[in-house]
């Protein structure tokens, strides 16, 4: 039961990127098209269930064990980009099919700010491990929610009239804005 | 001495990292809930970006081309470690309220893009004043951001609820009709919604917007095209971190 409140918590009431502000570069950079969205938004779920899962055995197993847990940033972002460099090299040997589609993806991840995010947020909230996977995960999903919805508008948004001073950045983050509080009337469904 | 002012000026105003290159968007949007906070936000990633671009370019003929990102990166992460220690034991409420985004100072592409395009280059002082003048545009755009968002949201500034001391001193003033009419107009009710999440990206949009319209006149006064605030689509961090350069650009081929 706690697992399907935390999956539910953090995909849709606790969205990383409208309610936690975490990956909003590839959120407003990578939102053109629904089809790059769609690969960003795999790619990100992919590599956050991943990481959530080695960054909280890491963690447990041994920073805890050692009393090193205050150096949890510095092993934390290094394991992630060793992570993604080697999910990257795993897939283009082993599943070149789901390299072709999440590969060009791979690389913008390790600067996504969500996946250090959330894996410093697991262990800082005490997470177990099964915990920090599903939350890791689901965080993913609620990322890939969200740039999906904010691509298919901004498709529409092109054929519209904006205001000069309006085009380009603003007008996104407007819409991310009202996308933001659409989201925050999630807030009841956990109570 | 020139060249040292010079690179205060460039990060405060020509390359001001959050309203013309919009760049470290998570922090910006996050912590600015008030004006305390932003400022305080603002002023850590500036004392991290110093000590990691001064570290870096001492540093910049030793570390081997190929590795230099992952040492980039653990001295930025040595840096913020040491920084959330000491702002842990001297300044705990402002350590309490910005949580989770300390250690993701780390991520911010401000700093890994200083170290990759300046400070891997240039000598220690220059660096080093590189590191304070974008670190101060960083701050007055988090500051501007925590104003506003304050000032709309919370009905104060810096803490001082000026809107309910208005609204007291108005019915003290023995205007007590003035003071309900306010009242029930919600004249003096802030706008809660500011200091949530969509009010961080409305402020921003706004501030942008207003960027940009003054861009415009001013290029349509010379008759040029204007330059429109881009959003940086992560290509500027994603060359920077991406180790391998041609996946890369693959990427921003395909964005």
């Amino acid at each position: 039961m706690n697992i399907i409140l935390i999956a539910i918590s953090a995909a849709l009431i606790n969205n990383v990127i409208l309610s936690q502000f975490l990956g909003i570069c590839p959120f407003l950079g990578v939102s053109k098209k629904v089809s790059t969205a769609a690969g960003m938004g795999g790619a990100v779920i992919f590599v956050m269930t991943i990481a959530s899962a080695v960054t909280s055995v890491i963690y447990y197993f041994v920073l805890v064990p050692l009393s090193l847990d205050y150096l949890s940033t510095i092993v934390f972002i290094l394991v992630i980009a060793a992570l993604v460099q080697f999910v990257e090299m795993f897939l283009k040997k082993a599943v070149p099919g789901l390299y072709k589609a999440l590969g060009v993806y791979l690389p913008l991840i390790t600067t996504n700010c969500a996946v250090l995010g959330i894996a410093l947020k697991n262990v800082q909230d005490d997470m177990n491990i099964l915990e920090s996977v599903v939350n890791g995960m689901f965080s993913a999903v609620g990322f890939a929610i969200a740039i999906i919805i904010m691509a298919g508008i901004r498709e529409k948004i092109e054929d519209n009239d904006v205001p000069e001073a309006f085009k380009g950045a603003p007008i996104v983050l407007i819409t991310a804005g009202l996308m933001s509080i659409a989201f925050m009337g999630l807030q009841g469904l956990i109570k | 001495m020139g060249k040292l002012t010079e690179r205060l000026k460039n990060g405060i105003v020509t390359e001001n990292p959050t309203f013309v290159q919009m760049l470290g968007m998570c922090p910006t949007l996050a912590v600015t809930t008030s004006a305390i906070n932003g400022l305080g936000m603002g002023l850590t990633t500036m004392v991290i970006l110093t000590l990691s671009n001064f570290m870096i370019s001492l540093l910049r003929k030793l570390i081997p081309d190929k590795v230099r990102i992952p040492a980039y990166i653990v001295i930025i992460a040595s840096f913020v470690t040491v920084v959330q220690f000491l702002l842990q034991a001297y300044l705990p409420t402002l350590n309490e309220s910005l949580g989770l985004y300390i250690p993701l100072i780390v991520v911010n592409c401000i700093i890994l893009g200083r170290a990759e395009s300046y400070a891997s280059k240039n000598k220690p002082l220059p660096s080093i004043f590189d590191g304070i003048g974008m670190g101060l545009g960083f701050t007055i755009g988090l500051t501007v951001m925590g104003i506003i968002r304050e000032v709309i949201g919370a009905g104060s500034i810096f803490g001082y609820a000026f809107m309910e001391k208005a609204n007291t001193a108005i019915a003290e003033g023995g205007n007590e009709k003035l003071a309900d009419f306010m009242a029930k107009q919600g004249l003096f009710e802030p706008i809660g919604i500011f200091v949530f999440a969509p009010g961080a990206f409305l402020v921003l949009a706004f501030v942008v917007a207003f960027i940009n319209h003054r861009n415009i006149k001013k290029a349509a006064k010379l008759g040029e095209k204007a330059k429109l605030c881009e959003l940086a689509d992560c290509a500027s961090c994603d060359k920077v971190c991406a180790s391998n350069p041609n996946t890369a650009s693959e990427s921003e081929v395909q964005a």
